[in-house]
């Protein structure tokens, strides 16, 4: 079979496709589409949100390219959603004791309600608030001094052992221990080593030491050495005081497992003998503890495990700690005791109000120690202002009176809000109240507040974080429409006035949003206005960004029409008080998110795309050769995002000089430059669309500039497959626009470009072959070159032969049968060349079929090259015998050629018939064909046999042998 | 050969009154079977007595009195001698709580100079070239409660430089004004000792305000005796400079085992006092002493 001759098989494209479709069913578009649900809602939603744009709609809704995979993320993500469920599984799952705990501590905080904010919110901001560079000391006490009497006897041991024998008992009893000289990193350290050895002594049924540790522990509360830090201190602390409640309670409880665990709401009756004993054990042992501040906040921890006792035991504890804690002279101390109280009795009984009222109310009390001389004599001591003083109050008063509010009758507010009138307007106090109490209730009574700040005593609690707790509340909750302007110019008055930039910008920031929420940009704008006068001398904003970053998220919360936003005069300058690159890019990323988000319709506004354009400038000016991958792909998102919202309308050309200007800018970030190079093709389709596809001088013109913007860009990619696809696209796009030599520029650099495809790129990360991107990319090329008629100067087939020469050179993997691919796929595209009219073609394009004509010359010509490429072929699968792997091989190529033979060739032709019956045999004769796919192709040449024009398929049928079957 | 040999009460508390019936297992833990030569139970209740040493001089003539009083004593054979399978054995127990004779079954006290206590005691006697193994267990008598009924009668107190007795130098004294009361002073052992305490003013700002239990034994018989006061507990009801005018709560719940129904008979005397101490920044000592009178309902 060294020469075959190929005959292409005459097609009638026409009557084929009536064949295949006898009933004509066209599928009905407006009906059904897989991703039409999708589409849907997402109109909807879109549609709600325009209502509140003041723009007018002016383009079809159509035109809004939101991302459909970004738009479905809004809601939770699945991600943290299993994160979630997984959590409550494992609560509800697990025998195991402390589990059993956890599950009942759960279900107790649930018992307070999800809108309580719990301590643990609180612990970390208190902790960074609240912090120091002195130095620390941990003065540990265990037991008694009598270790430190000189033992009798003790003479024989040597002083270096007895030394060490001491470190070894360490926090055994007698010991002592002072540790001085603590940066606050290494308080905390040993603070969380306390923690752990309490664990530890717990677990080895130390009972005692266990409860030493606790003791030494909340004994260090006592002490206000350096006052700064005492409420970080507190944190620290009453984590293991927690610790320690947490292992009785569980202690007691696994002691009343047997025979069957006490249910949750269990009552005294159930709990056994000695689980009683051992839990009164405990609150006599605690009842003795000689100091005060221990003996509370160690009853307080335990306070749970009254409920083994009996049933008032809570209700009758929780009264007496309260009343206890009036024996602390300190008031910081008894403050900070007093939230521990209220802690654990919101924990344990949140239905017991009354405490926490007592605890209010005794607290107002001891207000007049603060001004006391022992407390001025410690501040001078420690060199600490009263204001920074009275800063450190805020946490625990902030806590006891949220426990207090929450879910309060609206009157029992009123009543504290009285007394602390009476208390001559006690700033603190009213700073706390403010922030505890419900903002709806502080919102209405807003002018009040205001006043109450007003007549507050200047000296102590700065004013400025009066507003900015009245700012805070006023945030969620909305004040009566009409006193809204005089609070926001009383407030905006004192705020400005502030000198420090760092107080300026907190409570500024805190008012932002109350501005944005209820005013309109020329406000908003007098409000940036004053941030910019504040920050800018001294370069004060450098100290501020994350304030001044979330004032730019709350505007963009609120303003979302950008328009408004970027009309805003301050608006630029204030962006550009961010001078530090990181935040600079973060706040524009920012911005861009919200414009991607919000900004529905294509735009043209001048304002918006120079802001828009100077912001994304500002992100691609970050890309240096240091930044992540990762980085640079949400960057270039964004950027699209924004590219994609502009639009000219019909001023094309406007258009098209935006792209230009884009590429110029945006030169760094390939992504970008791929979509201008997309957004350009889409013009010129669109341009065509507008001529119905004639084009005039003008837009022929036009669609040039495109072809030539594109052929101009594309080189610059460093993705090879970017560029062999974009030439590709952008060829076509030539084509359809009646382009012929840009069409055939853009087709010759693809196959130009061919040769330096690598055999393997990256792909997520991982190198893969390149060869199945190749094989598709040239099949898609291969099916363009149908419509691409032949150059006048160059000879027949010209790109097609270019290509094949060039898949010939091409240096391909080893043992890879993909050159032969290639040609196996050439033959249907030649095949279809030879037809009297092609399957398809260009509207308005002349392609080989009328180029030629069918002319006999032409169609030797291409069966020249079939032959040729099936002489290839059949050279490649004699090579194919060497092992069981090519064999397989060879079977499959050899059946594929069948195919292609079968579909394409005319078998009327004695020696194509003969060729297909061999290869037929060919790929059969090791048995690697599957029985059912030969089965199916006989059953189809059966059937294809019965047509009049191919009944001479009946006699190569009959050659055709099933091999498994014999 | 490892024999553990265990004394169990029924009741958890292991507090028990007069008349009632003191039950309980004897546990024996071994892996081989073990020969014995008996195993006996005893309870024994004691008082016992002790001379400080300061007055252990004087007081050698009357010897006698600081002798132990028994005030209980019994025991039983738990077991014959003979063999006990190798595990786990229990053999169980009870012995009527009953005093012979006209002997009061006080109730269990630890103290400095008069101890009162109850123990089981448990011998198993093995033979030749095995130590006996012995137990003991206390366990806890509380006397019947009073008939009579106690009607609770605060004692209020004030405190001034002029209402104190044993005073160095008065006009050195800084001035102050410290009210409050006790709601009794015949208290229910079984509940807190109550009360407040105000400051209303001081001059030297408060270092600490304390509660001292004090205990108050005496020793001896009509020829004479020693009395001493120790201190039970020191519990800090109050810490720094305390706000002037607001009432702090005096509580203290009595230690169990420590402290006992006021016990007066003819050997010795239990009694106990409280101490309201007062220390001042200048490390002035103000105390203000009650005596109790403790009782069990």
């Amino acid at each position: 079979m060294a020469s075959v001759q190929w005959r292409s098989r005459g097609r009638n494209y026409e009557a084929e496709l009536q064949r295949c479709h006898p009933e004509g069913l066209p599928v009905e578009f407006g009906d059904y589409h897989p991703l039409k649900p999708i589409m849907v809602t997402d109109t909807k939603t879109r549609r709600g949100a325009r209502k509140g744009s003041t723009s007018s709609s002016s383009s079809s809704s159509s035109s809004a390219p939101v991302d459909p995979l970004s738009s479905m993320l809004d809601g939770t993500d699945p991600l943290s959603m299993f994160a979630a469920t997984e959590t409550s599984a494992a609560a509800s799952h697990g025998s195991s004791v402390g589990d059993l705990g956890r599950k009942r501590r759960v279900k107790e905080e649930e018992a307070l309600g999800a809108d309580f904010e719990p301590w643990s919110t609180k612990r970390g901001e208190i902790l960074a608030r609240f912090t120091t560079t002195e130095k620390l000391s941990i003065n540990l006490c265990m037991g008694s001094d009598r270790g430190k009497a000189p033992n009798p006897g003790s003479s024989a041991v040597s002083e270096k052992v007895r030394t060490r024998l001491e470190e070894l008992d360490d926090l055994e009893e007698g010991s002592h221990r002072e540790l001085l000289n603590l940066s606050q990193q290494d308080y905390a350290n040993r603070i969380e080593e306390l923690n752990q050895s309490l664990k530890e002594a717990w677990s080895s049924d130390q009972k005692v030491k266990a409860l030493k540790i606790v003791i030494q522990c909340s004994k260090l509360l006592s002490d206000t050495s350096v006052i700064q830090f005492y409420p970080s201190k507190f944190v620290l602390i009453t984590d293991i005081l927690d610790t320690f409640g947490r292992l009785v309670y569980d202690r007691i409880w696994t002691m009343c497992l047997d025979p069957r665990p006490l249910p949750d709401s269990f009552t005294v009756e159930d709990v056994n003998d000695t689980a009683k004993e051992t839990c009164l054990n405990w609150f006599f042992k605690i009842a003795s503890i000689r100091e005060l501040l221990p003996r509370l906040y160690v009853e307080a921890a335990i306070l749970k495990c009254n409920r083994f006792l009996s049933k008032s035991g809570i209700q009758e504890t929780l009264p007496r700690l309260t009343a206890m804690i009036r024996g602390m002279g300190d008031p910081l101390v008894a403050a900070y005791a007093r939230a521990y109280l209220c802690r654990v009795g919101m924990e344990v009984a949140p239905h017991l109000k009354e405490s926490l009222n007592a605890n209010v109310f005794d607290l107002l009390a001891t207000f007049r120690q603060i001004s006391g001389d022992s407390v001025q004599k410690q501040l001078h001591v420690q060199k600490v202002e009263v204001p920074a003083y009275l800063t450190l109050y805020s946490p625990a008063i902030n806590w006891i009176l949220q426990c207090v509010a929450y879910r309060a009758p609206e009157q029992l507010l009123t009543e504290m809000m009285e007394r602390c009138k009476m208390m001559a307007n006690n700033a603190l106090l009213l700073n706390s109240i403010m922030r505890a109490f419900r903002p709806e209730f502080v919102a209405t009574r807003a002018t009040d507040f205001i006043g109450m700040i007003k007549d507050c005593d200047e000296s102590g609690f700065p004013k400025h974080l009066l507003y900015g707790s009245l700012g805070r509340s006023l945030a969620c909750a909305d004040p009566p429409e009409s006193e809204r302007l005089t609070i926001l110019n009383e407030a905006w008055k004192v705020i400005t006035k502030v000198r420090n930039p760092q107080d300026y910008m907190n409570c500024a920031e805190i008012w932002v949003e109350f501005t944005c929420r209820h005013f309109t940009k020329r406000e908003v704008n007098t409000v940036l206005a004053d941030i910019i006068k504040h920050m800018t001398p001294d370069r004060a904003f450098e100290e501020a960004y994350p304030q001044l970053q979330s004032v730019i998220r709350k505007i963009l919360t609120y303003f979302h029409d950008f328009s408004v936003l970027f009309s805003m005069e301050r608006f630029l300058p204030f962006l550009d008080m961010f001078q530090k690159d990181s935040v600079r890019v973060e706040v524009c990323k920012s911005i861009m998110e919200v414009f991607i988000k919000h900004q529905l319709e294509l735009t043209r506004d001048p304002v918006i795309l120079n802001a828009m354009l100077h912001i994304c400038k500002t992100m691609h000016d970050s890309v240096n050769a240091l930044t992540l991958e990762d980085e640079k792909r949400s960057l270039a998102l964004l950027i699209i995002g924004f590219i994609r919202m502009v639009s000219f309308g019909r001023d094309f050309e406007q258009q098209l000089s935006f792209c230009v200007e884009a590429r110029a800018t945006f030169c760094n970030l390939e992504p970008v430059l791929v979509q201008l190079i997309h957004t350009v093709n889409q013009l010129a389709m669109e341009t065509r669309m507008v001529m119905k596809g004639n084009h005039s001088r003008k837009t022929a013109a036009f669609v040039r500039a495109c072809a030539a913007y594109c052929f101009i860009t594309i080189p610059s990619l460093s993705s090879i497959f970017s560029r062999l696809h974009l030439y590709l696209l952008s060829g076509q796009v030539a084509l359809a626009n009646q382009c012929l030599s840009q069409a055939d520029a853009f087709l010759k650099a693809a196959v130009s470009v061919l040769p330096e495809v690598p055999r393997s790129i990256s792909v997520e990360g991982k190198l893969r072959s390149s060869e199945s991107f190749l094989l598709d990319y040239i099949n898609n090329f291969l099916a363009t070159l149908l419509v691409v008629p032949d150059h006048p100067e160059h000879g027949v087939l010209y790109l097609v032969r270019g290509l094949l020469n060039m898949v010939q050179d091409y240096t391909w993997e080893d043992n890879s049968d993909a050159k032969v691919r290639v040609y196996i796929s050439a033959l249907p595209l030649l095949a279809a060349m030879s037809q009297e009219t092609y399957l398809y073609s260009i509207p308005k394009m002349d392609s080989n079929e009328t180029l030629y004509g069918g002319d006999p010359k032409f169609l030797s010509e291409i069966n020249k090259l079939c032959e040729t490429l099936i002489g290839q072929i059949l050279d490649h699968l004699k090579t194919l015998t060497r092992d069981e792997q090519s064999v397989r091989r060879q079977s499959a190529l050899a059946f594929s050629l069948f195919g292609v033979l079968l579909a394409h060739g005319d078998l009327r032709n004695n020696k194509l018939s003969q060729l297909s019956i061999n290869l037929w045999n060919l790929s059969h004769k090791h048995g690697h064909c599957e029985t059912r796919v030969s089965i199916r192709t006989l059953e189809s040449i059966r059937h294809q046999a019965q047509r009049p024009d191919m009944a001479h398929l009946s006699d190569t049928i009959q050659r055709l042998a099933l091999q498994s079957r014999t | 050969m490892s024999v553990t040999l265990d004394i169990k009460l029924k009741r958890a508390n292991k507090v028990y009154h007069e008349g009632e019936t003191v039950a309980g297992v004897v546990t024996l833990c071994c892996k081989e079977p073990l020969q014995h030569n008996g195993i006996a139970l005893s309870m024994d209740g004691i008082v016992n007595l002790q001379l400080s040493s300061k007055s252990v001089g004087v007081f050698e003539a009357f010897y006698n009195s600081v002798k132990p009083i028994p005030l209980i004593s019994s025991s039983i054979e738990a077991a014959k001698a003979g063999k006990i399978p190798g595990g786990k054995t229990e053999i169980p127990f009870e012995f009527p709580l009953i005093s012979k004779g006209n002997k009061v079954l006080y109730e269990t006290y630890h103290g400095v100079f008069v101890n009162i206590q109850y123990t089981l005691r448990c011998d198993l006697k093995r033979p030749l070239l095995a130590k006996d193994l012995s137990r003991s267990c206390e366990f806890i008598v509380h006397s019947q409660p009073q008939k009579s009924k106690i009607v609770p009668t605060p004692v209020k107190f004030s405190i001034t430089p002029e209402t104190l007795q044993n005073v160095r130098e008065r006009s050195q004294l800084p001035h102050f004004l410290i009210r409050g009361h006790l709601d009794a002073t015949s208290c229910v052992i079984s509940q807190p000792l109550t009360g407040e305490v105000q400051v209303d003013k001081s001059d030297v700002p408060i270092k600490s305000i304390e509660l001292q239990l004090v205990r108050v034994e005496t020793c001896g018989c009509a020829e004479g005796y020693a009395r001493d006061a120790t201190e039970i507990q020191n519990i800090q009801i109050a810490e720094g400079d305390v706000g002037h005018g607001l009432p702090i709560p005096v509580h203290m719940v009595f230690p169990r085992l420590f402290t006992c129904p006021t016990l007066e008979t003819t050997n010795f005397k239990v009694e106990f006092e409280i101490n309201v101490v007062v220390i001042l920044q200048d490390d002035h000592l103000i105390t203000e002493n009650f005596p109790l009178k403790l009782c069990r309902v």
